[in-house]
């Protein structure tokens, strides 16, 4: 038995690469390969006969495996199935770090999932809260209801939208420039951010593109994305790539947050760094961007 | 828990497992075959063992193809068998008791 | 008694001078007296020496029972001849207490299991092993231990007379009727005959069996009609699509690419990666895709590869034509692309296995070696390797050129994952030692790299370098953690296979396994 600590509502999710859960041989190790948080699928990627068999393979690889700093979220089955509420139980007594909610559509479905979490916390005897919730918006409806699935939840730490169905219901498919989910994606991204919680991209599904994968990567870190899904560990590197700092962006912040430091004890709220006024609204922001470098390797300070 | 109809779980895979369980009378009667037999053949067999014992099952015919399975990918094959053959598997299974 | 990497060598195999392993470089400066072969006079002209039959290149080369034949593994899984060859010195010659002398065998060859249970096989000396052949070999049913060297070991053992081949046969896919061959120009093509040259100096007798005949003079040859007695024409020599396949592509399974990032990572920190380093590569998939991310090192610092040599596939003879590589020297061709680029593309040549990997020569290309990538069935924490036994105990493998370019290189690097399915590669105790661990540099694994304790300057470039490593002992952990710790292996005292390591010591031995019965009432431990 492995003992995982108690998730964190707020970490660095860059990466989150999906896993079918019903193969042993990809679930036994797929944290070498570096990225941020595993996304375990019961849903799409186990056969409707076979659902039985993946949580019984899920429990025991939560239960045994050493995943180690990378997190652990299972992607369970939708409200609309007859699969939710067993992929809930499975997940809590397993102690999976994370719930991804599948084609939600209102806060809602956010509140009864949520109510089934707490009682399977309550049911397996797990810290009441450890369980976390993300939404996977899947529809017109769901973006549409965006804000108000963000912030239904204290579990909630973030949001991503699906792409393949999305764009089905719009009838749409992906272009080079993501012209198709342009006000999707702005839509959750200002939804998140209002709410204060994360937000992630979809798959990029064609392994064979790799110019018009990196297009899109380059696009999500433009628009303000935290992170993206991926179904091939090649991925990876070219998403920790794009979302680390940049060299000025991290002398930047190790800047701001001494002076602040500095400053504080002085009692001083705004003061100027390099001719630029900064106050406290900053530090958010130079802290994550110190601790998005030190997962890159690229930060090796104690100022966070 | 008693076998009440022959059921199977898993694949033929590298690393997994194909699990049978059929209705019997007398004890357990285990058939194993694996392709790492010469190292880890008793402890296969220990685990499948165990597992049986741990879901109160003591009537069966248990026949295991084991393609270098981890343990835990042996355990979750031998409960989803034997709680499919008692038509048990889809809902309500005791994560963490008879299941751990 | 015990030798150099803590193997129980059988007293009774000591003899005849034989030594057990004292390490590496042993033999270095000693002197042997090279044996040299009783063959025929051909000095009356003649036009032709092809022959009607198998049979009757036996007879004319006087076969008889108890001889040695020897073959090469050129045509690889596609091979057709040994079979050929011994179904007819068998079945058509009744002759037994044959010994099979080849540069490897395979999966071609199951039916040669029969011989041997037979007992009409009573030797098996090869670098590969496996197949049904492995199956009975490792049940004790060969009369002989079987014999296995490393590639540079075999033209050893035969210019010192420990092989005396009575009859060479010589796969080859062109020969003209006089019997010069080239591995090009046929129906069965095989590029580079590299493993055949020594066979066919050393022989008694050489029978050259081809599929196409052409004209004399068939130039340039790799094996030369001045050694041939007889040539025979068959419909086919082997199965072209198993010879060479189409062209071997780079992986794209994430972990080989990850794990073949790494070695080429490690091969750019040391010092010996500078302009006109040296290069061989096995074409397993973390192995060949580190050719690679190697050209990426290779541009960045705008430095040149000097020469390659091995074993060659499409990616290296890219490099050559790219200009990225000055010269490629080739004992054998694995994909289409090495078949016809070899003795085409400037600067892509043919060598012997000798020239090769002979540590008794004075010049092998293995000594001027600055890396070597290589695979391993198993590497233990005295970074010992084995490319031979699965961790069941059975033969299943090829010693090749492992031993030989892990000895000669200056950075000798193992790439394989911590485990396969459940078996756990990097391990306590391999079954057999294949590759002494006085060899070997480093491990890249897919959970970590460890430097051999013995190569503190290895360490100190990773460290600057900035890669992670960690102690071998803490890769078998965590090996051990995902997989179960193995119970060991069981064995006879019978032993079926004798490990001659490249010096002609005994590195190891193979003995017969116990298969372990589930069914049988468990003794209590």
């Amino acid at each position: 038995m492995i003992p995982r600590p108690r998730p964190e509502r707020f970490r660095l999710r860059r990466t989150m690469m999906f896993m079918n859960a019903q193969k042993p041989g990809l679930i036994k190790d797929a944290y070498i390969y570096g990225c941020d948080s595993i996304m375990l699928d019961l849903e799409d990627a186990v056969a409707e006969n076979q659902k039985d068999a993946a949580r019984f393979s899920l429990y025991h690889a939560l239960k045994t495996i050493d995943y180690g700093d990378t997190e652990v979220i299972v992607r369970i089955n939708g409200l609309d199935t007859p699969h939710w509420q067993e992929d809930i139980r499975v997940c809590v007594a397993g102690g999976a770090d994370g719930i991804r909610i599948a084609k939600c559509e209102s806060a809602q479905d956010v509140k009864t999932v949520e109510a089934a979490v707490e009682a399977a916390e309550e049911e397996f005897g797990v810290e009441k809260g450890r369980t976390l919730l993300m939404a996977a918006l899947e529809s017109p409806k769901g973006i549409l209801n965006a804000y108000e699935i963000c912030s239904a939840s204290e579990r909630m730490f973030g949001v991503a939208i699906s792409g393949g169905d999305f764009r089905k219901c719009m009838q749409t498919t992906p272009q080079p420039d993501g012209v198709d989910m342009l006000f999707a994606r702005g839509q959750m991204l200002l939804a998140a951010r209002a709410a204060g919680i994360q937000c992630f991209d979809t798959v990029f599904t064609n392994l064979d593109d790799q110019a018009g994968f990196e297009a899109e990567v380059l696009q999500n870190k433009a628009m303000g994305f935290d992170g993206k899904s991926l179904i091939n560990p090649k991925q990876i590197r070219f998403v920790h790539q794009v979302f680390a700092p940049t060299e000025k962006e991290i002398i930047q912040a190790e800047k701001i947050l001494r002076a602040y430091r500095e400053q504080s004890v002085a009692g001083v709220g705004v003061f100027t760094v390099d001719g630029k006024m900064i106050d406290i609204a900053f530090i958010p922001g130079a802290e994550r961007t110190l601790r998005l470098a030190r997962a890159c390797g690229r930060y090796e300070g104690d100022l966070v | 828990m008693e076998i009440l109809k022959p059921a199977m779980a898993g694949t033929l895979e590298s690393s997994d497992a194909q699990v049978t369980v059929e209705p019997g009378s007398d004890g357990i009667q285990l058939t194993l075959s694996s392709s790492v037999m010469n190292q880890y053949g008793r402890q296969i067999k220990a685990t499948v063992l165990e597992t049986l014992k741990r879901l109160e099952v003591t009537n069966a015919q248990v026949t295991v193809v084991d393609k270098g399975a981890l343990d835990c990918t042996l355990k979750a094959r031998v409960e989803c068998a034997v709680f499919r053959s008692c038509g048990q598997s889809q809902a309500n299974i005791p994560w963490g008791g008879a299941v751990r | 008694m015990i030798n150099k990497v803590g193997r129980d060598i059988p007293d009774a195999l000591l003899t005849h001078g034989r030594e057990v392993y004292q390490g590496k470089n042993y033999m270095d400066g000693k002197y042997i007296q090279k044996a040299s072969p009783r063959t025929r006079r051909w000095e009356k002209p003649v036009d032709t020496k092809v022959v009607g039959s198998l049979v009757q290149a036996l007879k004319q080369c006087g076969a008889k029972d108890g001889m040695t034949f020897s073959f090469h593994h050129h045509l690889r899984d596609g091979d057709y001849v040994v079979n050929q060859v011994m179904a007819a010195a068998i079945e058509e010659l009744g002759l037994k207490d044959l010994t099979i002398a080849a540069t490897s065998l395979g999966s071609a060859h199951d039916p040669i299991a029969d011989y041997i249970e037979q007992g009409k096989v009573i030797g098996i000396q090869t670098s590969g092993i496996r197949g049904r052949m492995g199956e009975v070999v490792s049940a004790g049913k060969l009369k002989t231990p079987a014999i296995i060297r490393s590639h540079g070991g075999r033209p050893r053992a035969i210019e010192a007379g420990e092989v005396h081949i009575d009859i060479a046969f010589i796969a080859a896919p062109t020969s003209d009727p006089m019997g010069n061959c080239r591995g090009i120009g046929g129906k069965s093509n095989c590029g580079s005959m590299g493993y055949a040259m020594s066979d066919a100096k050393y022989a008694d007798h050489v029978v050259v069996v081809t599929d196409c005949l052409v004209p004399f003079p068939n130039m340039p040859a790799s094996v030369e009609a001045i050694d041939v007695d007889a040539v025979v024409v068959v419909d086919s020599i082997g199965n072209p699509k198993k010879i060479a396949s189409a062209a071997a592509r780079i992986s794209q399974n994430p972990r080989d690419l990850m794990m073949a990032e790494n070695v080429a990572k490690v091969i750019a920190s040391t010092p010996y990666f500078k302009e006109g380093f040296s290069f061989q590569t096995g074409v397993g998939g973390p192995s060949l895709a580190a050719n690679l991310f190697l050209e990426q090192y290779m541009d960045e610092q705008n430095i040149k590869m000097g020469w390659a040599i091995g074993g060659i596939c499409g990616p290296m003879v890219e490099l050559l034509k790219k200009g990225k590589v000055g010269k490629v020297i080739d004992v054998q061709d694995f994909d289409l692309d090495a078949v016809n680029s070899i003795n085409q593309t400037p600067n892509h040549f043919e060598m012997s296995a000798s020239q090769y990997a002979n540590p008794a020569n004075k010049g092998a290309f293995v000594n001027s070696l600055d890396f070597v990538v290589l695979a391993a069935l198993e590497i233990d924490t005295g970074f010992n390797v084995n490319v031979l036994t699965g961790s069941d105990g059975v033969l299943r493998g090829a010693p090749g050129g492992h031993p030989d370019t892990a000895a000669g290189s200056k950075c000798c690097i193992i790439v394989t994952p911590l485990v396969r399915g459940r078996m756990a590669t990097v391990c306590e105790h391999v079954v057999t030692v294949t590759t002494p661990g006085d060899c070997v540099d480093v491990l890249v694994t897919d959970y970590g790299i460890a430097v051999n304790p013995l190569r503190p300057d290895l360490i100190q470039c990773l460290d600057r370098a900035g890669i992670p490593h960690v102690t071998i002992e803490e890769l078998k952990d965590k090996a051990y953690s995902l997989v179960g710790r193995p119970d060991d292996l069981e064995w006879e005292d019978q032993v079926v296979a004798v490990l001659e390591a490249r010096d002609g010591t005994i590195l190891d031995v193979v003995r017969k396994i116990k298969p372990y019965d589930p069914n049988k009432a468990e003794e209590t431990k």
